[in-house]
């Protein structure tokens, strides 16, 4: 098969690399709790960004690195998610936190829809059909004007008063990322994550080993929603604005890039891409208004030229350097 | 009853313009085996190219012919340029693809702006005609007959001529038609010429009476997705049978749902996909 995640080189599990994997992640916690302390407001409210879009696009990893099903459908459950959190504090005057409990919790029925109508398919059908679902919930938010607001979105209702400073809002974001990181990781490094690797290497093996295939693949799109539900909640909080611009495609396809950049199938990577691609907007947008041409140019230089990411990249030159010596 | 008639035709002209461009969609995502999720963006470009030359020279003809060639020459662009670099890898195709599609929308934002356009109708298709027992705009009614003759000069390319029996021979057996002596990779670029242009031929021809503006990518790109979900893929019986079911739906669903009338569309594909997921008239490659 000619996935994606064939490229993936996930020999995190030796000793050694374990090692620097452990060092690397303990400088990135550290440069996460001290950047806010050295960054203007402005700045930490584009890290917070990050951190947000890299739970977005470590939810698509775990599809598309170790299940080895690519979605372009995120953006519209991330986007829900959203929509639902903003839609409760302000037209229904409900509780900012119930709204982000129910805005998750449809984000994860959204993504048992797209399962159940997905999972049968593979490779560039199941990118077709995310991308088809996805597509329908943006129209219906565009045009259901009466309960979304159509082109003009919907304002929130302002976040909580402990939340309005960057700083406290970034840390509250960090100390819900890290759990949700941490039980990511557990997930695709347990029986159930190598059940999907195996579904991804090759799906006829795993039948064959008695393996439910069809069940592996619906629970691993479904946990999948759940975390681009939180990470959609969090950005409810974040944005406190949503509109169609929220659940169209160049959301799912950011979040795919970002996945990608940092290196599919290395969970963490996402981080590093999300911050790549974060800033690369932020910078680009100082001299141009035509970021859409840049994450376009981008994805064609990455899809040519590396389409093993950041993470990846390097994962294969330590392999490399490792089997020299 | 005389609404319903003229819901019928508004559907059926809609499918018709969904088959002209679907069915480059399925040509290329059938043969070459490439989704080409620029599809939408090459749509739009064509219709402004389109709308561009019927302003300066005030020929309809002109102005869709330009809009093909231009966009078969995007085709070749595309095909030559950049995808030649992701040969074989699917996925890495229809990415790239969708940078691609981000880099000319764009393109055409900086050259048309935001605004909204629409080609302008020649003058023997304006004004009405009489169907039946309605009034229904003549233009609509060429679009429709293009669709149907759209449908049929393919199924005689293919069926019926040297081309259409190379094409079909690369689609169920590349390597063997290859080593018989045919370039293979002319009849590939070839194809992908083709169905460009009927996305151009689309564009141009729906920008008369769907309007042509930021985002319209968007929206003919996911109908002729779910066109060729529905009908399966490389399958042009399957793109009209999809294009006739989606566009009829469309129209219905605008007069019963009109806030929904996206979701509708849902509704064959998500039945169609529970029992066929490669579309009613889809193979397995």
């Amino acid at each position: 098969m000619s996935m994606l995640g064939s490229l993936s080189a996930s020999n995190l599990d030796s000793p050694r690399s374990r090692k620097g994997l452990l060092l690397s992640l303990a400088l990135g916690a550290l440069a996460l709790v001290i950047l806010p302390m050295i960054l203007p407001g402005y700045q930490i409210s584009i890290v917070t960004q990050i951190l947000i879009f890299a739970l977005l696009a470590m939810s698509i990893d775990v599809l598309a690195g170790y299940a080895g099903r690519t979605s372009l459908g995120h953006g519209a459950i991330f986007g829900l998610s959203t929509y639902v959190a903003i839609y409760w504090s302000t037209t229904m005057g409900g509780h900012i936190w119930v709204g982000l409990l129910l805005g998750i919790v449809a984000a994860t029925i959204l993504a048992a829809i797209f399962a159940i109508l997905a999972i049968r398919t593979s490779g560039v059908y199941f990118l077709l059909l995310t991308l088809a679902l996805g597509m329908i919930v943006w129209g219906v938010c565009q045009r259901w004007t009466s309960v979304t607001g159509g082109e003009n979105g919907m304002r929130g209702a302002g976040r909580p008063a402990f939340l309005i400073d960057h700083a406290h809002f970034y840390f509250a974001v960090l100390l819900i990322i890290i759990p949700v990181t941490w039980s990511l990781w557990r997930l695709v490094h347990s029986p159930f994550g190598w059940a999907l690797r195996g579904i991804r290497d090759s799906e006829s093996r795993m039948r064959s080993l008695g393996y439910n295939v069809q069940l592996h693949l619906f629970i691993a799109f479904v946990l999948s929603g759940f975390y681009a539900g939180i990470a959609g909640a969090l950005y409810a909080v974040f944005n406190d604005f949503v509109s169609p611009s929220t659940v169209q495609l160049s959301l799912s396809v950011s979040g795919l890039l970002m996945a990608i950049t940092g290196g599919i199938g290395t969970l963490l990577g996402s981080f590093v891409g999300a911050a790549a691609i974060t800033s690369l907007e932020n910078i680009v947008s100082i001299f141009t208004e035509r970021w859409p041409s840049v994450l376009g140019l981008t994805f064609i230089f990455i899809m040519i030229f590396a389409p093993e990411g950041i993470v990846g990249r390097v994962q294969l030159l330590l392999a490399r350097k490792h089997q020299q010596s | 009853m005389s609404l319903n008639l003229f819901q019928l035709l508004n559907g059926l002209t809609f499918a018709a313009l969904l088959f002209i461009v679907a069915s480059g969609f399925t040509l290329i995502f059938g043969l070459l085996r490439i989704v080409n999720l620029a599809h939408g963006a090459l749509y739009l470009f064509g219709g402004l190219v389109g709308y561009s030359t019927v302003k300066l020279t005030g020929s309809f003809l002109i102005g869709a012919l330009a809009s093909m060639a231009f966009v078969a020459i995007l085709g070749v662009a595309l095909d030559k340029g950049l995808l030649r670099f992701v040969r074989g890898a699917e996925l890495r195709q229809v990415l790239l693809t969708l940078g691609v599609a981000f880099l000319l929308n764009d393109i055409a934002l900086v050259i048309w702006g935001g605004d909204t356009y629409t080609v302008p109708v020649p003058e023997a298709l304006m004004g009405a005609m009489r169907v039946g027992s309605v009034f229904y705009p003549k233009y609509r009614m060429f679009v429709l007959g293009l669709g149907v003759f759209v449908f049929i000069a393919l199924w005689l390319l293919i069926n019926h001529t040297r081309l259409g029996a190379l094409i079909r021979a690369g689609v169920d057996d590349p390597e063997t038609t290859e080593a018989m002596g045919i370039n293979i990779r002319m009849v590939f670029l070839g194809t992908f010429m083709l169905g460009a242009s009927l996305a151009g031929l689309g564009g141009a021809v729906g920008g008369a009476f769907l309007t042509l503006h930021p985002g319209a990518d968007a929206e003919i790109l996911v109908f002729s997705l779910a066109v060729v979900i529905i009908g399966g893929r490389g399958s042009l019986v399957g793109a009209a049978t999809g294009a006739l079911l989606v566009g009829l739906l469309n129209s219905i669903g605008q007069v019963v749902f009109p806030e929904l009338a996206y979701f509708i569309i849902f509704g064959p594909m998500a039945l169609i996909l529970a029992f066929r997921p490669l579309g009613l008239f889809g193979r397995t490659a």
